[in-house]
């Protein structure tokens, strides 16, 4: 199977110092990742990397290449294509993704306008607002025409992180990179959230990078995973495997303190 | 998480270029200053040469329209351009930190209502408040001046320290001295002002700048200090008339006015850029 | 006798919305308990009245069969010497200027506690696992873990008997965050403590007992076990549910 996404001795530096070190990273199509880490590994900056996005601060090393192209040194006028159609992210804080002065319909409306143009079908009038609809019903959003007119301020945390999801979607990508897109919700929402993350990678075949510190939330939801801490990838493998026996001491610490969690819960319902 | 503060890389040699360069111009005003209270080239009262005369080996900036040397007089606006800066910046920080704090601490009522003084008070202009001290003090000297600009000052730093404090009052470590069982004055003196100072203090410099700008307008005006002891503003207003036969007399206090400003606005980025480092990992 | 008693405490901003509807809650002496809500619960409401910062609309709270009365100095003097708390960002709460001595020892200096404060703020760090020889650094010298730890060090240090915690570990990394539950367990042995989250998993390690709060009414409480095996509320069973869990 040909390769959608592939780092390959990633290096990551300020003037000061190494945030990402001989990084190596593979996801075929349909495939889902997950990348652990907690603060400070570098998971964060290892996706923006991936997509193009780091500040000008950081120098990158190494090789990315993402839908067969290689993504760094290359000029953001050419990455802007790629992002809308190969890859698309979908962040941590909903409010902050979110234009605060725009309506939800319009926002959502934006990819949906690129991707068509590019695909050389232009949506308008009627058949965009039906595809903005569709959307939103995809995602599960409740009076999706009252929600359409409304501002993000307007609607809770959860429905803007699904909003979110809907651009994303809106992209059609073959690629989704999913940052710590839970951790700011609570946790009955973050169930119904990787539930609909879950069913929408499943039905469109997209391949997932699912990053996030919490293991559990990534048990759930990817094939295999990669552990990160302090830049290195420690341990990577199929996720039953790693979370059953870990190879690394850090890896058996993580995994160690989430079950001992969860084992304070009693058993599983 | 990494964020962006953290990865930013530090300025290192520019910030401390800036910060050398403005201590020198400005120490160089003080010394100047310091240096007039004892000896100057010249009697400053006195006459010493022919009216008017151009920039010469005996009086290196030339004379004035009464003979006295030009480049005493100059020497001498550092001294006054100092304690301008000086003065109006004290009165200013004085008045303004203390109502910028009764506002951050106050009720929402009281807040809103110092807050829309404050604004009224920064849309008057300084010179309209010099105008009412110098009414109320019958007088216009030195002294109106520094009050007059510490008094506009003041709205501004107010402002300022009211907007720094009620973001130094929603952090947590407020509450937990208000746990602690700590009293207000307490909190006040021991995590409010030392958490605004830094940013306070920067700032200071820039109104330093604003200052000394402040007085030479409202000398220019007739509303600063009287000769001899004459501020740059002062010069710049008797060169008026003669600006086209002796353009030195207006081109000199101008100089001397704009090398203090820059040498303040440099120290006080000097000084930024030697903070923000530092500022604290997170 | 019950160590603090709220008694159909409610509380509002306005009279159209009450973030508190009739809560009634009794803490005994030596309980670990957990208070447990989403946002919008009123869970960190509710401890900020139990912390006398903000004061109920109707209903009392009692501590140690007293009123609490946030307006009498005399109360509050002795509430604060028996009453602490520890936030849940460990960068937010400890002042940056001020050194560890500084921030350990605020409460000894303010309520005028007699003693050596230098020697109680060593004890202290020492009790939370710190070197006691740290007493001049600042908190930007310390980890997340350390600063917490530090935090700690300061609702201690004056010996209280009520432990109140915001999501004391909710900021921390998982790795650090078993170590300060396991830090505040063997607190709870010698002080009663509240600990307020939203996270299931680290109330279930902590606290023997769990208060569930919705939309600002309490509606289950009980034992721990009691309530994680056989949940009776539905929004409890759906907040059990919820909860990610490791692949068996």
């Amino acid at each position: 199977m040909k390769t959608l996404l592939a780092i390959t001795g990633l290096t990551l530096k300020t003037a000061e110092t190494t945030l990402v070190e001989s990084l190596n990273l593979t996801i075929s199509p349909g495939e889902r990742l997950g990348l652990i880490g907690e603060s400070g590994s570098g998971k964060s900056l290892t996706a923006m990397a991936a997509t193009g996005l780091l500040p000008p601060s950081i120098k990158a090393t190494g090789s990315i290449t993402l839908a067969g192209q290689q993504v760094i040194g290359t000029p953001d006028s050419q990455l802007n294509n790629l992002r809308g159609t190969a890859v698309a992210v979908v962040f941590q804080e909903p409010l902050t993704a979110l234009d605060p002065l725009m309506r939800i319909g319009r926002q959502i409306a934006e990819p949906l306008q690129r991707r068509a143009a590019r695909d050389g079908s232009p949506l308008s009038g009627a058949a965009l607002d039906k595809a903005i609809l569709d959307l939103m019903a995809d995602v599960a959003l409740p009076d999706p025409q009252r929600i359409a007119r409304a501002y993000p301020h307007e609607i809770s945390g959860g429905q803007r992180q699904r909003v979110a999801i809907a651009m994303a979607l809106a992209c059609r990508p073959d690629l989704l990179i999913a940052d710590e897109p839970t951790t700011a919700l609570d946790v009955t929402t973050q169930a119904e959230i990787l539930r609909l993350l879950d069913s929408l990678v499943r039905q469109r075949n997209m391949a997932l990078l699912f990053i996030s510190h919490d293991l559990p939330v990534v048990a759930g939801l990817v094939d295999r995973v990669a552990v990160l801490r302090r830049g290195v990838i420690v341990e990577t493998g199929p996720v039953a495997e790693i979370f059953a026996r870990p190879q690394h001491d850090y890896t058996a610490t993580l995994v160690a303190a989430a079950h001992a969690f969860d084992a304070a819960l009693g058993a599983q319902p | 998480m990494t964020t962006l503060d953290q990865i930013t890389p530090k300025r290192r040699g520019y910030g401390s270029l800036t910060l050398w360069a403005g201590l020198a111009l400005v120490g160089l005003h003080i010394a100047i200053g310091i240096l007039t209270l004892v000896w100057t080239p010249y009697d400053p009262t006195g006459m010493s040469g022919g009216r008017l005369e151009a920039p010469s080996w005996l009086h290196w900036a030339g004379t004035d329209r009464l003979g006295r040397d030009f480049l005493t007089q100059i020497m001498i606006g550092s001294r006054i351009a100092l304690i301008v800066g000086t003065g109006a910046v004290a009165i200013g920080v004085l008045i303004g930190v203390t109502l910028g704090i009764l506002a951050a601490f106050a009720s929402k009522l009281l807040d809103d209502a110092l807050a829309a003084t404050l604004d009224i008070l920064i849309a008057f202009p300084t010179l309209l408040i010099a105008m009412l001290v110098v009414a109320a003090s019958d007088t216009a000297n030195l002294g109106s001046a520094i009050v007059a600009i510490g008094i506009a000052l003041s709205a501004i730093v107010a402002r300022l320290t009211r907007i720094l404090a009620k973001r130094v009052l929603l952090m947590d470590y407020i509450t937990a001295a208000r746990t602690s069982g700590s009293s207000w004055p307490a909190i006040v003196f021991g995590h409010v002002l030392p958490n605004i100072w830094p940013t306070l203090s920067v700032n200071f410099a820039l109104q330093f700048g604003l200052a000394v700008i402040a007085e030479a307008s409202l000398s220019y005006l007739g509303l600063g200090a009287p000769p001899p002891n004459a501020s740059w503003g002062r010069l710049l207003q008797e060169a008026q008339g003669t600006v086209y036969t002796a353009p030195i007399g207006a081109i000199a206090p101008g100089i001397a006015l704009v090398s203090l400003v820059i040498g303040i606005n440099l120290l006080a980025d000097g000084l930024r850029d030697s903070i923000d480092p530092t500022r604290r990992a997170r | 006798m019950s160590l603090l008693k709220v008694q159909d405490v409610t509380f509002a901003y306005n009279a159209s919305k009450r973030v508190l509807d009739g809560v009634s809650l009794t803490i005994e002496p030596g309980d670990s308990i957990g208070l447990v809500g989403e946002s919008g619960s009123g869970k960190t409401t509710l401890l900020r009245l139990l912390l006398g910062l903000t004061r109920p609309s109707t209903g009392s709270i009692t501590f140690n069969d007293t009123p609490l009365d946030p307006r009498s100095p005399r109360f509050m003097r002795d509430y604060r010497r028996q009453v602490q708390v520890v936030f849940q960002d460990p960068y937010s709460s400890l002042d940056p200027r001020q050194n560890v001595l500084s921030i350990v020892s605020e409460t000894l200096r303010a309520l005028r506690i007699s003693g050596d404060h230098r020697q109680m703020v060593s004890d202290a760090l020492a009790s939370v696992g710190l070197e006691r020889n740290i007493l001049a650094r600042y908190p930007h010298e310390f980890s997340g873990g350390q600063r917490q730890r530090i935090a700690i060090a300061r609702a201690i240090v004056a010996g209280p008997s009520l432990l109140l915690a915001d999501e004391a570990v909710s900021a921390l990394d998982l790795s650090t965050r078993i170590r300060i539950v396991d830090l505040l367990k063997s607190l709870s042995e010698q002080m009663t403590l509240v600990f307020v989250s939203h996270d299931l998993g680290v109330v279930a390690a902590l606290c023997e007992k769990i208060v569930i709060l919705e939309k600002g009414r309490i509606v289950e409480a009980g034992a721990t076990a009691s309530i994680l095996a056989n949940p009776q509320h539905p929004y409890t069973q759906r907040l059990l549910n919820s909860v990610p869990r490791m692949p068996a």
